[in-house]
């Protein structure tokens, strides 16, 4: 019996590595930590109710902000283990099997449950608020989403310490990532991990097609809508778009792997190249689902603080959409190498050079935003340009890469890994941190602190050239990606030596914005004004941060920056607008239900990656009836009196 | 669920009734004789190879259109026509995927 035990223990959780059992340490003491504070406290009912089943966008937005910053941190440690691996030659400091799982998460980890999450974390924080609206479409639908999302990533992440992780990159080729090649339940887990938290993302996808679509404020027609909006909408259309093909692919590997079939096996008749050429079209256009928003960000806080109007607004909606439409002509690129012959790599090539045009009208906008404005310069300013020139690089050698016969010799090397971390982190990433840094007062009420934020962009930005700039030479001198070792008759560790202190520049700078926000949490001011930046939109209009309703009286919009000529109109002289009288407001309610379900999603995945239908029927079980609940509950919203608006209202401006 | 938006300002979208009983039962018939076609065309064996295909896919197509057009109201919708566009930018979408694997595949060197 204790044999037996041993045994399954032995296989269950991951053993043999002494970085396992420190990480296996350090979670259990954070587990314990978080428990005993919570009930130290007696917070669990506050946690239960006021976060885990809240229905607001502006919490459900802050939750996925703080789980993408703890995403953010393990992807950056996987990547900080990689290039102390890599530091010098022949280093024995990972072995090549833990390395394959380390790129493997650090790539999924980034992408999927990093970005993707920081990005809905916006578009929740954001867009109801721009708008004029008092919450997204389906506010239950939206918290569905988020709890899908945190499940599938938890189910993911378990797979470091329980089973073993995934080790086939990012992407999962077949037949490496077939079942006769990775026997274990590491592919598994990336199956289950990422089918839960797809369907939260598409449903989040839909949630904010039909927020924008449908619940604008009165006069926004569609081209008085801020830019963020505009490129939420190209994002969320692309989403829509995208996302069934990767949910359809990993389903049918699912089915390779569990049943046996012979999609992707060479043998009884599949191919595995058809599951480069499907991945590939969702994950093409999932790097503009992940930009675009970010160049909405950029719009904004450069016409913010340079006092000045969007220039080429229309250029701007029209290069967003063009984007989002043809980012799905062009994902070929990924695979010119598979040998498709010059017909299929040449149309390729062109759509690929073509879609850099409207990225280009952009870059020119946000410059001639710029020219003659009063400019000045805060952190979320100062991201956005830190990110002009480095996408102008990265977009440049995109181009390179288009260009199929020369793609050739760069596929697979260092030189496309500089590439995309070069568009990745200057434009995702940067874009992000400056929508955060912006946006941060109107969701806590205070700003963040300058002086350490700029040692954090500093840091950030020198750190991600020194990483990054050897890579591209090193991939012309050979170096392909995902090898574990090299030997000292390559000439490549100076090089490599150098990009690893770049990588931990980088990290230290993710220090400086940790102790930034832990800083400013004790020692910024609160901000009274709701509108620190002096801004344009409507999200500046309210106090900070805003009341769960939004709006007190919903706006009425005759203009693009609605928010900055009403403001103008004040210093005219002009009356401002009488406000129609207050009436109670119609909210949603909580629920817990979503929590419930997404913690049912993770009990059948569990099961299904394990095998363990025991476990896996009642989790989906229990995942139907959740649904069959929330089908047959009539109690789902309720009004605000005008009396405790006017009670929150008078609070608000005591402090405004 | 019940929203909020309808009193915002948007009111006024809702569409009137959903078809009526007369056009519910045209799409019925519609899509039942749609069905019966390919099926009799397989289980009979009138018609093989290209021939039998093209009736199967032009009936499934045909049969999408009724489904458009009977249940999911698509002649009905108010402006602006949101459901009309996301559905051709679904479809151009669709063709472009199907047809550019089809196209990718086919000229697959290793593959052959």
């Amino acid at each position: 019996m204790l044999d037996q035990i041993k045994e399954f223990a032995s296989g269950f959780f991951v053993t043999g590595d002494p970085l396992i059992y420190g990480a296996d340490v350090a979670i259990a003491m954070t587990m314990i930590a978080v428990v005993s504070v919570l009930t130290y406290f007696k917070k669990w009912t506050w946690l239960w109710r006021e976060w885990l089943t809240t229905v607001d966008h502006k919490r459900i937005g802050i939750m996925y902000v703080i789980a993408s910053l703890l995403m953010l941190f393990r992807g950056g440690v996987d990547a900080l283990l990689m290039r102390l691996q890599l530091a010098v030659p022949n280093n024995d400091f990972l072995t090549p099997e833990h390395y394959n799982a380390i790129f493997t998460t650090h790539g999924v980890i980034m992408i999927l449950f990093m970005a993707m999450p920081l990005m809905f974390g916006l578009f929740n924080l954001v867009v109801p608020l721009q708008i004029g609206a008092r919450d997204v479409a389906f506010p239950f639908l939206n918290s569905l989403s988020f709890w899908l999302f945190f499940f599938g990533a938890m189910l993911f992440n378990v797979s470091f310490v329980i089973g073993g992780s995934p080790d086939a990159g990012w992407l999962s080729y077949p037949p490496l990532s077939g079942k006769a090649f990775s026997p274990g339940v590491g592919q598994d887990f990336y199956i289950w991990g990422i089918q839960i938290s797809g369907i939260g993302s598409l449903a989040t996808g839909i949630n904010f097609v039909v927020t924008i679509l449908k619940m604008r404020a009165p006069g926004m027609k569609l081209f008085k809508m801020p830019m963020f909006t505009w490129s939420v909408l190209s994002s969320s259309l692309t989403i829509l778009l995208a996302f069934p093909i990767l949910t359809v692919t990993i389903a049918l590997l699912f089915i390779d792997r569990y049943f046996g079939a012979h999609f992707f096996t060479l043998d009884g008749g599949g191919n595995p190249m058809m599951y480069i050429n499907l991945i590939w079209m969702w994950g093409h256009p999932e790097v503009y689902i992940v930009v675009l928003p970010a160049f909405g960000i950029f719009s904004e806080i450069v016409a913010t603080f340079s006092r000045k109007r969007l220039f080429g607004y229309a250029s701007m909606v029209f290069a967003l959409m063009s984007i989002a439409v043809f980012s799905f002509t062009t994902w070929a690129h990924h695979f010119f190498t598979m040998g498709s012959g010059a017909d299929v790599n040449a149309f390729f090539a062109i759509t690929t050079m073509a879609i850099a045009i409207p990225t280009g009208v952009k870059v020119f906008n946000w410059l001639f935003t710029m020219y003659r404005g009063r400019i000045s310069f805060p952190t979320p300013m100062m991201w956005t340009m830190g990110f002009i020139p480095c996408f102008i690089v990265g977009g440049m050698t995109g181009v390179m890469l288009s260009v199929a016969p020369a793609d050739f010799q760069f596929h697979n090397s260092y030189f496309l890994i500089a590439h995309f971390h070069q568009v990745l982190i200057g434009g995702v990433a940067f874009g992000y941190f400056a929508g955060l840094y912006y946006w941060w007062p109107k969701v806590f009420g205070f700003k963040l602190n300058e002086k350490i934020g700029k040692w954090a962009f500093w840091l950030w930005n020198i750190g991600f050239y020194v990483c990054f700039m050897p890579q591209y030479a090193l991939g012309l001198m050979g170096m392909t990606r995902r090898m574990s070792t090299y030997g000292w008759d390559r000439g490549w560790w100076e090089l490599n030596l150098t990009s690893t202190i770049g990588g931990f520049l980088m990290g230290i700078g993710f220090l400086f914005q940790v102790w930034q926000i832990l800083h400013s949490i004790k020692f910024m001011e609160k901000d009274t004004t709701g509108d620190p930046w002096d801004a344009r939109t409507l999200e500046w209009s309210i106090p900070s941060p805003a009341p769960h309703y939004n709006f007190a009286t919903i706006p009425v919009v005759d203009s693009k920056d609605a928010w900055w000529e009403e403001k103008q109109r004040l210093v005219q002289g002009e009356a401002p607008k009488p406000k129609p009288p207050l009436e109670p407001i119609h909210m949603p309610k909580n629920s817990g239900i979503p929590f419930i379900m997404g913690f049912c999603w993770f009990v059948a995945g569990f099961g299904l990656v394990f095998d363990w239908l025991w476990m896996a029927i009642p989790g989906l079980l229990g995942v139907a009836g959740c649904m069959l609940a929330h089908s047959f509950n009539y109690n789902t919203d309720y009004y605000i009196p005008v009396d405790e608006i006017k009670a929150t209202e008078a609070a608000a401006r005591r402090s405004v | 669920m019940a929203q909020h938006s309808a009193h915002d300002s948007h009111g006024g979208h809702d569409q009137g009734a959903h078809g009526s009983l007369k056009s519910y039962l045209t799409g019925f018939v519609l899509s039942l004789v749609l069905t019966v076609i390919p099926l009799l065309v397989v289980l009979n064996d009138w018609l093989e190879g290209t021939p039998a295909m093209v009736v199967l896919l032009g009936s499934a197509v045909l049969q999408f259109v009724v489904q458009l057009l009977f249940f999911m109201h698509l002649r009905e919708e108010g402006k602006p026509r949101y459901n009309l566009m996301t559905l051709l930018l679904g479809i151009f979408i669709l063709v472009l995927i199907v047809g550019g694997s089809i196209w990718i595949m086919t000229y697959n060197q290793v593959a052959h």
